[in-house]
């Protein structure tokens, strides 16, 4: 109850702030529905969400980042390749200055290769079955500290 | 602040994308910034061809755009598309996808696509999506394409900022009745027909061509003829055919001081534009603070405007 309480007032305080969220779908799979869900749960939430669509190369992702100059990355993978795509993905966000924007993994990620994962730098990763509400805040929460530095 | 800025727009202006992207966000951000912006870069390059395209959802306008732009790439141009998506009234946030049959042009470096959301503009366009188009047409891209949000027959607010109007319509919504009725079907410059390969073309076709052949009747100037053309975006047909249409159209302005006419037009819009915003939000900030007797509404009305004009004295 607490944490629904606190999510509200992160949604009231970032009202007039239009965060923008990349959301995209990395790699060669086409399973889009869990990318939609929390395309559409962030957009309730009062975010500006840009969708790239399915079947997206690392490079397409962080040139639509530049282009639409986005807050926070939302990744969704759920072909098993999260590592050497998520590998290149960071690395081409720090080579062309992007190293800063938070980057968020979903999807279906074995628990032994989330160490891995962070510390590529990227900032979470949301399981089959973690709470919208929880994608939300820290969705909000990333772009807040990041507007702050 | 300052010298960020300038030191953006020196990138920009040497094609550096993310400066680009980020000088967009100032946009956005802030009408101060945004004038100061096109301040700075003036009348840079310049000489750009906006394109607007409408039409109603589902319609295949972006597909369409993604042809267009491939095109245009391949003729060694430089191509800037502003696609606007509805912000939600209920939430204020916003899905924006158009740029999802755009994705292939994403990493050519001669391709820059930007999303923007209505942000409770009624007809659409904010001033920052206007501001944006003028940047880009400074930036020296040589193509700018709009996709607006197609809602119906009242999307008619791109006619302010375009130099040719693209309608996107397909076959199966609706007969000659529809197709006569007021609002956006008179305001393109050509007509697109797309998902043409699909059965019921013709006969949309037939009937279009109708609306536009009596739409001549009793206009006496002489001017630019609206024209119809038949595209399947997805399957790549008549792209050739509209390419060469915007063509024509293009010259046509360019020789009847159209062209010019209309950068006049779009940046006194653009300067209405952000009146509105400024005034509206003045007011809406006041009026929270107002309490009205319900006595004399009509004073209480000049009262509150009074109030609102006095603030940026």
């Amino acid at each position: 109850m607490g944490g629904a309480t606190n999510l509200l007032d992160l949604i009231k305080k970032t009202r007039n702030r239009r965060i923008k969220v990349l959301i995209a779908k990395l790699g060669l799979d086409g399973h889009d529905r869990g990318a939609k869900v929390v395309a559409r749960a962030l957009k309730d939430a009062g975010l500006e969400v840009i969708y790239t669509g399915i079947r997206q190369t690392p490079e397409q992702v962080v040139e639509t980042a530049i282009q639409e100059d986005v807050d926070v990355i939302g990744v969704s993978i759920l072909s098993g390749a999260h590592i050497p795509l998520m590998t290149k993905l960071m690395r081409l966000l720090r080579e062309r200055g992007l190293g800063d924007i938070p980057v968020f993994l979903g999807g279906t990620i074995p628990l032994p290769d989330i160490p891995k994962l962070k510390e590529l730098g990227i900032r979470n990763i949301f399981l089959p079955g973690t709470p919208l509400r929880d994608i939300i805040k820290e969705t909000l929460e990333a772009a807040l500290e990041r507007s702050r530095e | 602040m300052k010298n960020n800025v300038e030191t953006l727009i020196g990138n920009a202006l040497n094609g550096d994308r993310a400066s680009i992207g980020r000088l967009l966000t100032y946009i956005e951000r802030s009408p101060e910034i945004a004038s100061k912006i096109l301040s700075i870069i003036i009348q840079e390059k310049g000489g750009g061809h906006v394109i607007g395209v409408t039409g109603i959802p589902g319609s295949g306008k972006s597909t369409l755009i993604s042809r267009l732009i491939s095109h245009y790439k391949n003729s060694g141009l430089r191509v800037a598309v502003v696609a606007i998506d509805p912000t939600s009234p209920l939430s204020r946030g916003a899905l924006l996808g158009d740029r999802i049959r755009m994705q292939e042009h994403a990493t050519d470096p001669r391709v820059f696509i930007r999303s923007v959301p209505t942000r409770g503009v009624k007809g659409g366009l904010s001033f920052s999506g206007v501001a944006m188009i003028e940047v880009f047409d400074r930036l020296g891209f040589d193509k700018i394409i709009v996709e607006s949000i197609g809602v119906g027959q009242t999307d008619i607010d791109i006619m302010n900022l375009a130099h040719t109007i693209l309608v996107v319509t397909a076959p199966g919504l609706g007969d000659e009745i529809q197709a006569l009725k007021a609002g956006i079907m008179e305001i393109g410059d050509i007509y697109v027909l797309n998902k043409s390969d699909k059965p019921e073309a013709n006969r949309t076709y037939a009937y279009l061509d109708f609306a536009l052949e009596t739409g001549e009747i009793g206009s006496e100037k002489i001017k630019w003829k609206p024209r119809l053309v038949k595209t399947s975006a997805v399957m790549g047909q008549g792209i050739e055919d509209l390419v060469d249409i915007i063509e024509e159209h293009l010259q046509f302005i360019k020789k009847s001081g159209i062209y010019q006419e209309k950068i006049r037009v779009r940046r006194r819009y653009m300067v209405r534009l952000l009146a509105e915003k400024l005034f509206l939000e003045t007011l809406e900030n006041l009026s929270d603070s107002i309490e009205p007797t319900g006595k004399n509404i009509y004073e209480e009305a000049v009262q509150l405007l009074k109030e609102t004009l006095s603030q940026f004295d």
